[in-house]
């Protein structure tokens, strides 16, 4: 791997050199490094790009790293991973997608997640957008996340885009079995002229299922975002989405939630907020000795620490 | 240290003009500690805003040590040695106990530095040095850790907004010590807004504003026991 490959290797996915546990590292198109271990197998896919992620019952404190990285202006990629963790197991899976385009043709991954979680499993699952390069051509991510949960499994879900990506369309679609329970974080922040659609579907299908779905968002300059959390309760079960955001310059948000409950027993809620930075927060910092724009950057920092 | 001539304050209304700050004229000598009292919507809050940069006046002059501050920004005023601690402390998302007081010690702060500051409010630093100060906080943690921030701030004036609102009794009478100590072993000034006798008594100046003027002023022991005998007959609310 080249400089730049391992720049974007490091934003990503925290990672210096090669990760421990199982790994599978993507650079502009090819499987550059592979590890299984005794519990963890990836196989690449015969029927399409991707890889099978297969992770045996009662596996503990293990991780699996699947970065992917684009340095290669112009290079388009569609990308399908699946996990299939088996029953019982507590693991960590981390993501994540940097590109960087020095040229002026677009550069796209594409990139569609599948979580098959078993019976009382937790996941935690983090994945981290980043873009660079002074390119005129534009990085473009549209990650799916598809997800299946298990009776009794938990899945923690962390998106944070902050940097670099012009065009971002996420779609995350989760069934929620008995008992089990997904949380979602995401963090997104755009400036520029950047787009981020971000689209949640959560069916809560089990009884006694649950999902918590939180977005912090910023947007700056001229950049535009929509948010989507749609919750169905079609059992007894509990939802609660949340979008809390900050608009700066000319940014423009949109946040639509929208909750179904097709039970009687099925308690939903959602929050959504957008508005610009409070001017008493602002004063409070100036109060310390900080300029306006420290003071900005203090409180959007802060807001999607 | 701070005088304020000719201030005067005024808003736009439905009605026409407002004036809250009529012409006020008050000088605060060095390392005094000045209480100002008086009754609700008298103008003190107003008045602490204009010394801070927050609210600008519409008339007058600010000087600071001499130097004419009215034109300066609410930053420049922080950084020439001017702290204020609000009436109601505001909330943040994802801003910890933590990270305010090292933005107001200047980031030359130890985390044990810190939680020495919580303490002196009577906070167990342990649980509050990584809480975020956002709604989770009741109001009067909130305002003792306001408090915190501006004696780890430590310049040459501190402004407190009635800083005993919503703190309950044991904290108040550390809080009394809070100021003594403040007031004793260090050079700084205290302009301590309060409605509170046992602040009023451990002030060496007191300053009475109502409808926006300055209707007493003076050495506490001239001024606290005429305020003593009870608003009804205190001369200076009428
Ligand atoms: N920006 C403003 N616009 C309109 N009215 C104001 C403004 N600021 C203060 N006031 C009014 O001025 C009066 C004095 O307020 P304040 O300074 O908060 O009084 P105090 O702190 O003495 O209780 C009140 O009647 C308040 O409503
Ligand atoms: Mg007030």
């Amino acid at each position: 791997m080249d400089q730049i490959q391992k720049t974007l290797l490091e934003q990503v996915a925290d990672l210096h050199e090669v990760p421990a546990g199982a790994y599978n590292i993507r650079a502009n198109g090819e499987s550059v490094g592979r590890n299984t271990t005794a519990h963890i197998d990836i196989v690449t896919k015969t029927d399409k790009p991707g890889i099978d992620i297969f992770i045996k019952p009662g596996t503990k404190k293990e991780s699996v790293h699947i970065p992917v990285v684009l340095s290669q202006s112009g290079l388009t990629e569609l990308v399908y991973n699946d996990f299939h963790i088996g029953a019982d197991c507590d693991i960590t899976i981390v993501a994540g997608c940097g590109i960087h385009n020095g040229g002026d043709k677009d550069s796209k991954h594409d990139g569609i997640h599948s979580f098959f979680v078993g019976a009382n499993s937790r996941v935690r699952y983090v994945e981290k957008h980043y873009g660079s390069g002074e390119g005129t051509g534009q990085r473009i991510m549209n990650p799916e996340t598809r997800v299946e949960l298990a009776e009794g499994s938990y899945m923690e879900m962390e998106t944070v885009q902050i940097k670099g990506v012009d065009s971002t369309k996420r779609v995350t679609n989760a069934i929620i079995g008995d008992g089990a329970k997904l949380v979602i974080t995401e963090r997104l922040m755009t400036h520029g002229e950047q787009y981020a659609e971000s689209e949640f579907n959560v069916d809560l299908n089990g009884e006694g299922s649950s999902t918590n779905v939180i977005s912090r968002a910023v947007a700056k300059d001229n950049s535009r975002q929509l948010f989507l959390a749609k919750i169905n309760g079609n059992n007894k079960c509990a939802g609660h989405s949340e979008c809390d955001a900050i608009i700066m310059d000319n940014a423009k948000i949109s946040a639509i939630p929208e909750i179904t409950a097709n039970c009687l027993d099925a308690e939903l809620i959602h929050e959504a907020a957008i508005g610009k930075i409070a001017g008493d927060q602002l004063i409070k910092l100036m109060t310390l000795g900080l300029t306006e724009a420290e003071a900005e950057e203090q409180i959007v920092n802060g807001f999607l620490k | 240290m701070l005088e304020l001539q000719n201030l005067s304050f005024q808003v736009a209304g439905a009605d026409g003009t407002k004036e809250i700050i009529k012409n006020i004229n008050l000088t605060l000598k060095d390392h005094t500690l000045t209480a100002i009292t008086g009754p609700n919507g008298g103008g003190k809050s107003t008045l602490a805003k204009l010394i801070m940069g927050i609210e600008k006046p519409t008339s007058g002059r600010i000087l600071f040590n001499g130097m004419d501050i009215t034109d300066m920004s609410i930053t420049e005023r922080a950084n020439a040695g001017i702290s204020f601690a609000f009436q109601q402390p505001v909330r943040f998302k994802g801003i910890k106990v933590k990270d305010l007081i090292t933005l107001a010690a200047g980031n030359k702060i130890s985390i044990a530095g810190a939680c020495e500051y919580l303490s002196k409010v009577g906070l167990c630093a342990r649980d509050y040095i990584n809480r975020d100060i956002d709604a989770s906080l009741s109001g009067g943690e909130l305002k003792r850790i306001e408090i915190a921030t501006i004696i780890a701030r430590n310049t040459p004036l501190s402004v407190f907004d009635e800083p005993e609102a919503g703190i309950d009794l044991w904290s108040f009478n550390n809080l009394i010590q809070v100021f003594e100590n403040l007031h004793d072993t260090s050079d700084n000034s205290l302009l301590i807004i309060s409605h509170q006798e046992r602040i009023l008594n451990i002030a060496d100046e007191i300053v009475v504003i109502a409808d926006g003027q300055v209707k007493a002023q003076g050495p506490k022991d001239s001024i606290l026991p005429e305020l003593l005998q009870g608003t009804e007959s205190c001369k200076f609310y009428r």
